[in-house]
């Protein structure tokens, strides 16, 4: 379960968007995953739908990858449990588009 | 007072250009969604305040704007783009069967008759239609369930839908343009759609004169005769005279009958613009020189326009949706390139000067004329 809120920083392109200039941090109901995450994140801000992830497969885009704890979790399963100190708020939990092009 | 409103779409970004009917002192704002590619921007014909935009990022995908105050705040609508069914397979480069794939929207163009209603054209190509001023998307599927559709094929810059037309004294005929499929009609709102290619000659494909296949790059139509269409295809500039049924060649005296844009100018509709691109290998202008070329003959006979145009060292392209007209009294004329540089010609395109000299890479402009 979430304690303090997962902390999540998206691309800046994305805070741009949604004028965050840093973390938000998320209440995650339930389990703490990748997946749940991006729910709270797509109900809190409906105008990301769709730039994480595939609205109808819910399948990471693929200029999109997710780190967390100097792990790259891109290829996880969507609904794994996230890191505990993810869960926590100790660690937060990145959002990076991948280094292609310019 | 009257003016005009100049949208801009970039590679990074969307530019707002705003002058009154002199059109000599610009005011420029942006850019607005910073770091996107902003593929088309078009105000509604009936609500000038009324923008769409499509916002799009390698990264993150599809994003569409609306804004109802004239471009000074914007509001996220659906960027979802479902096709109708499955959609099966087009040819690929190789002419191996693909998947139909949503990539991008690369033109929008509201209704003639409701604020609310606006259509997309999309690559991999198909045409959408929204009635609720962007919020929700529905395919016509009619025109992608073209019985020719398994045979169409990308160009050099993917299976675009960038041609919408609706024809102002019928509205349920339109005509959209794919790149490389051909141009198609409808005569019933969108359902049913007939290829009308006969005429086109492309030399990429195995016969060269067949139904579809065929890489046009843009369709200009003049509101006053909406049976007489204007094409830039890959190579040629086309005109037909009965609805797109049947195509002739008037590329006439052009230096190189390569290019992407074609426009019409709004109160003369024999008059045309075109600017020539050197070859499809090489996509800037001939000879380091930026000229439009006018026909004010429909066509077979062109002159070159270069005054206040960069006439030495100058290598850039003008993409297919960046040139636009405007309709005031003494006709404006607005263009984009690859460089950065918007132009203006306010007297039909006898003398040109820069509105902007800097931006990212022009996709699109359109102009607003403001009463």
């Amino acid at each position: 379960m979430s304690g303090a809120g997962v902390r999540v920083l998206l691309p800046s392109l994305l805070r741009d968007m949604i004028g965050a200039p840093g973390e938000i941090v998320m209440d995650v109901a339930g389990a703490v995953t990748q997946a749940s995450v991006i729910d709270a994140i797509e109900a809190r801000y409906p105008m990301l739908r769709g730039t994480l992830r595939d609205v109808a497969t819910r399948r990471r885009r693929s200029l999109v990858r997710f780190y967390a704890c100097e792990e790259d979790l891109s290829h996880d399963e969507p609904d794994a449990p996230l890191p505990d100190a993810v869960a926590r708020g100790a660690e937060p939990y990145l959002v990076v588009g991948a280094i292609a092009g310019g | 007072m009257s003016g005009v409103r100049v949208l801009v779409g970039t590679r990074k970004g969307a530019f707002i250009l705003t002058a009154d009917g002199k059109r000599d002192n610009w005011a420029v704002s942006g850019p607005h969604f910073p770091g996107f590619e902003l593929y088309h921007l078009k105000g509604s014909p009936l609500d000038p305040n009324r923008i769409y935009a499509s916002q799009c990022s390698s990264w993150f995908g599809q994003l569409m704007q609306r804004s109802d105050d004239g471009g000074a705040t914007w509001t996220a609508i659906g960027n979802q783009f479902p096709y109708d069914g499955v959609p099966g397979t087009h040819q690929w480069y190789d002419g191996t069967p693909h998947p139909w794939e949503f990539k991008r929207v690369w033109h929008l163009e509201p209704s003639l008759s409701d604020p609310d209603v606006v259509y997309a054209g999309i690559e991999d190509a198909a045409l959408f239609r929204s009635g609720d001023g962007g919020t929700t998307w529905a395919e016509l599927s009619g025109l992608r369930k073209h019985g020719s559709g398994p045979r169409w094929a990308p160009g050099a810059g993917g299976m675009c839908l960038h041609t919408i037309l609706i024809d102002p004294s019928n509205h349920d005929r339109m005509y959209v343009a794919i790149s490389a499929a051909g141009t198609f009609r409808t005569e019933d709102g969108g359902q049913t759609w007939t290829a009308i290619n006969q005429g086109l000659h492309s030399a990429h494909i195995p016969d060269p004169t067949a139904e579809v296949g065929h890489c046009v790059h843009h369709v200009a139509m003049h509101g006053s005769r909406p049976r007489t269409l204007f094409m830039q295809k890959h190579w040629d500039v086309m005109r037909s005279d009965d609805g797109g049924d049947h195509w002739r060649e008037v590329s006439g005296n052009l230096p190189t009958d390569f290019g992407f844009v074609i426009d019409v100018h709004a109160h003369e509709p024999e008059t045309l613009y075109v600017v020539p691109i050197t070859s499809d290998a090489h996509h800037f202008v001939m000879d380091g020189k930026l000229r439009v070329y006018r026909s004010r003959s429909g066509g077979e006979e062109w002159e070159p326009l270069t005054h206040g145009l960069p006439q030495e060292n100058c290598y850039v392209n003008v993409l297919r949706d960046a040139m636009a007209v405007d309709s005031l009294d003494e006709c404006g004329v607005y263009f984009g390139t690859t460089g950065g540089q918007v132009y203006v010609s306010p007297d039909g395109g006898d003398h040109w000067r820069t509105i902007v000299r800097d931006l990212p890479a022009v996709l699109s402009v359109e102009v607003q004329t403001l009463q």
